[in-house]
């Protein structure tokens, strides 16, 4: 089967010795959504009102704004671990699980991208009226 | 790459019997799924409607959280859709993040005794639907005067 080869890994035969990584990942990623996630639900009922002027100037405060920073990365790179695997688990033809798995890394680079520039934004320049 | 299709095969999933420890198991998959997708969507929204000013923020409730007094049929419609979404990611949230902490302890090799890991799976369920139930009467009791 080449698992011990160099050939056999180029030919996808083999472990690529990026298991233990992956692994790990999840599993810290995993810590930081339990904290980070924690933290956003004790804060929102915290919250007097969800009125947009409340909310805006809540979000907008550097030691909220840079946590829900952190919780989208942290989030992020735990789905894109996460799917990864179940993609792998059970999408069986190699064509389409190359289709699930690029749509899955532009899915979240492009949402991860999305909220952070969203929270930053509203953190420098503020809310229009 | 040559395969011997009648090598012996593992039984199928279907062939065990079916316990708590097993629905644990794939409701992780369903749940961590339905948070990454419809979950993290809905979030985002929320965020930019926040910093895209009053009236994106309007938006979102309208659909999200109360279509309002005036709304019409199909507004009203598709806000229930959402607040039965809402309650679904409002699960899956609470049931994948009970169900990862007991994971995170199998991880540390602990809890794989059956009556243990059978107790905890179980475990997780109640607590995630407590949580799912004490989160909906609360907000039902806090803005919908129930």
């Amino acid at each position: 089967m080449g698992t011990g080869t160099g050939i056999g890994r180029v030919r996808g035969l083999g472990s690529a010795k990026h298991g233990s990584k992956h692994w790990i990942d999840q599993r810290l990623t995993a810590i930081g959504n339990l904290l980070l996630t924690s933290w956003l639900v004790i804060s929102l009922l915290l919250l007097p009102n969800f009125d947009h002027e409340a909310v805006a100037a809540w979000l907008a405060q550097p030691k909220v704004a840079v946590p829900m920073m952190l919780m989208l990365i942290s989030i992020f790179w735990h789905v894109r671990l996460g799917l990864q695997v179940l993609i792998e688990d059970y999408v069986h033809d190699d064509g389409n699980k190359l289709i699930a798995l690029t749509i899955l890394n532009f899915y979240v680079l492009g949402a991860g991208a999305f909220g952070l520039f969203t929270v930053a934004k509203l953190a420098f320049t503020g809310s229009p009226a | 790459m040559v395969t011997n299709p009648a090598r012996p095969l593992s039984p199928h999933v279907w062939h065990y019997r079916w316990g708590p420890h097993m629905m644990a198991s794939i409701i992780h998959r369903a749940s961590g799924f339905i948070i990454a997708t419809a979950g993290m969507i809905t979030l985002l929204w929320w965020l930019s409607a926040i910093g895209g000013g009053a009236e994106s923020y309007a938006n979102f409730q309208k659909w999200v959280v109360s279509a309002g007094d005036k709304a019409s049929g199909w507004e009203v419609t598709v806000n229930w859709m959402f607040r039965l979404l809402g309650l679904v990611v409002a699960w899956s949230f609470f049931q994948h993040f009970f169900s990862g902490l007991r994971h995170l302890v199998m991880d540390m090799g602990a809890g794989f005794e059956l009556n243990t890991n059978r107790t905890w799976a179980i475990v997780v369920f109640i607590a995630s639907i407590t949580a799912t139930v004490s989160l909906a009467l609360y907000i039902a009791y806090k803005n919908l005067g129930v």
